[in-house]
């Protein structure tokens, strides 16, 4: 029912979204189904002990998806659903980025490039302290331009970090443009394998290969894992879906409405096909 | 959002571009913010002067000064947060150290992205930028300023840093009558209560406290200072001369940004009451940044009482 629950979640962030009057449409939709096998599958995480030192690590190193991750995470039990009613208001816990102060939350992220170095120190102290948790970071495809992340990849390989995982939301698209027009990236998986990755590829807005990467790492003994997880931005209603200008456009009572009837025969037919 | 007045980074851009179509040499770099730094218009018209780098504020910066090592007179543009924090090392070296014709537009700067946080804050960034020698810093406080500084700039070889906001603002000048010479500040009131010193867009909201304290019959000065670093010595001391009290106000911490300058000034030249108003040394709650403004008493009620407070503490008012 994970595929349905996806759905759900993409109501919830529209709404969120519609609710604040603002928000990062695209990269929430493109990204919810990782972030829905990741809370409701792969996380050993236990929402009532946020701080367990024993607690699989989770950065969204593409913090402009916040709306996703506060949805997932109140859908999680990490704070009450009502907490998602204050996003916009003033003096709100929830800022348009994620930050220390929401439970859940492992680093406030917002400046892109920032979540695999710490991720790497994440899973570096666990590898000094013999401690059994992984690390996951996800990173947009526009943020693999910026240099830390290799520096970082770099650094993941060296130091035989087969206990964190690099997710990229390969939605092809950034705030400009297309990402192979605007710095090109390709062969991605290829210079993330050149880097010392083992490289997963998958379709990632199919959690049945959601779920299978995630279950599959480390996919290679004393290498970091790369899951490069084709997706498509906007996914799940029709005219968000692949827009350069829905990066951060909030959808007007038309649209919102038009998104939601298709969200609902979505989950209508998710039900029906159990899945 | 307040939509009254005019964009800066709009004008600043619309007024390079218009530069940059009489001079091949001015490039323009960005790092994915060509639609945040209002560059669309210039990446059409001119495009062999325009260089994208993708999400890569470092490279931006290193590829700038590159650019301008070969001749180009270079303008890289792209929200102040990134521009002031992690390629500050591109920035000092490269840019300020190797004297390189290296401009850095910082956009949306201070509080304009509200509630998206302090990662997307620039309240460091004044603080920061006037702590490298060789960097001028300038702050426009209204759109035809904005414009005019673009123009100077344009002309002006050397490394700057221009810190713009997001929102439109409103007009502080009078159609025509915008200011603008490098290392000069406008004096725009000469009352003799309290010189009260400001500059980019909390102008506005400094005008609107001078009015209001005028109608309680307390005569301010107020000068625009729209080039913090150089700072116009001359005319911040002839107003703490003529007033003997200063009141700075900025969209910045209040530490190292304007205010620290205009101390560090007077202190050693003429010790003179004073109050730095600007952002606490914390991380601010969300809020838009209309309500940050408010929260932190830097709107034009905030100021007003502020100067209040502070003129009857000296037996003033
Ligand atoms: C260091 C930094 N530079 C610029 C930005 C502004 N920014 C926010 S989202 C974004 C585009 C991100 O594109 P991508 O990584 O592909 O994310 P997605 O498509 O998943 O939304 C940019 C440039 C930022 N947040 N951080
Ligand atoms: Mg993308």
């Amino acid at each position: 029912m994970l595929a349905a629950q996806s759905l759900e979640l993409r109501k919830d962030i529209l709404s969120l979204i519609k609710r604040a009057n603002g928000g990062h449409t695209g990269g929430c939709l493109s990204s919810i189904d990782i972030l829905v096998g990741l809370y409701f599958h792969a996380l050993r995480i236990d929402p009532a002990m946020p701080r367990d030192p024993g607690r699989d690590r989770f950065v969204m190193s593409k913090g402009h998806s916040a709306e996703g991750l506060y949805c997932v995470l109140a859908k999680a039990g990490f704070f009450p659903a009502l907490v998602l009613e204050q996003y916009g208001r003033f003096d709100s816990t929830l800022y348009g980025h994620p930050t220390m102060n929401v439970p859940g939350v492992e680093m406030p992220t917002g400046a892109l490039g920032h979540g695999l170095a710490v991720g790497v120190g994440m899973a570096l102290a666990a590898k000094r302290d013999g401690a059994s948790y992984r690390t996951f970071v996800l990173m947009g495809d526009g943020e693999q331009a910026e240099g830390s992340v290799w520096e970082a990849a770099m650094a993941g390989s060296h130091y035989g970090l087969d206990n964190l995982v690099g997710i990229v939301d390969y939605n092809g698209l950034q705030i400009s443009g297309k990402v192979d027009d605007v710095m090109r990236l390709s062969p991605l998986g290829d210079r993330w394998a050149a880097f010392g990755w083992k490289v997963v590829q998958i379709d990632g807005n199919d959690m049945g290969q959601v779920i299978g990467a995630l279950d599959s790492v480390p996919a290679k003994a004393g290498s970091p894992t790369l899951i490069l997880a084709r997706t498509i931005k906007g996914k799940g209603v029709s005219f968000i879906e692949n827009q350069v200008a829905w990066h951060h456009k909030v959808p007007t009572d038309e649209q919102y409405a038009q998104a939601m009837r298709e969200l609902d025969t979505a989950i209508a037919s998710a039900r029906e096909a159990r899945v | 959002m307040s939509t009254a007045g005019n964009g800066c980074r709009q004008a600043f851009m619309r007024a390079l571009l218009e530069e940059a179509m009489r001079d091949p040499s001015i490039f323009v770099v960005t790092s994915d913010a060509r639609g945040s730094a209002s560059l669309d218009d210039f990446a059409a018209a001119l495009p062999g002067q325009f260089v994208e780098v993708g999400i890569a504020e470092q490279d931006a910066v290193g590829i700038g000064a590159g650019l301008a090592h070969s001749g180009k007179r270079v303008f890289v543009a792209g929200p102040a947060s990134f521009y002031s924090a992690r390629a500050v090392e591109q920035v000092k070296n490269d840019a300020a150290y190797a004297d390189l014709d290296v401009k850095i537009v910082g956009v949306s700067g201070g509080v304009s992205y509200g509630a998206l946080g302090a990662t997307h804050h620039a309240l460091h960034d004044l603080a920061l930028y006037r702590s490298i020698p060789n960097m001028a810093v300038i702050v426009p406080s209204d759109a035809a300023q904005a414009g005019m500084a673009a123009r100077d700039l344009a002309k002006r070889r050397g490394p700057a840093y221009i810190r713009m906001g997001r929102s439109p603002v409103p007009d502080s000048y009078a159609p025509g009558e915008a200011r603008f010479e490098f290392g000069k500040a406008n004096l725009l009131a000469d009352g003799k209560d309290c010189a009260i010193i400001a500059c980019g867009e909390t102008l506005h909201y400094a005008m609107g406290a001078v009015h209001a304290l005028g109608e309680r019959g307390i005569r301010c000065s107020l000068l625009d200072v729209p080039t913090i670093k150089p700072l116009d010595e001359a005319a911040i001391l002839g107003a703490a001369r003529r007033c003997g009290a200063v009141v700075t106000v900025e969209e910045s911490y209040a530490f190292g940004g304007l205010g620290g300058a205009v101390a560090e000034l007077l202190s050693q030249r003429t010790p003179t009451p004073m109050r730095i108003l600007g952002f606490p040394d914390s991380y601010l709650p969300a809020g838009s940044s209309e309500e940050l403004f408010a929260h932190c008493g830097l709107d034009s009620a905030g100021i007003e009482r502020k100067v209040l407070e502070f003129l009857r503490g000296l037996g003033r008012a």
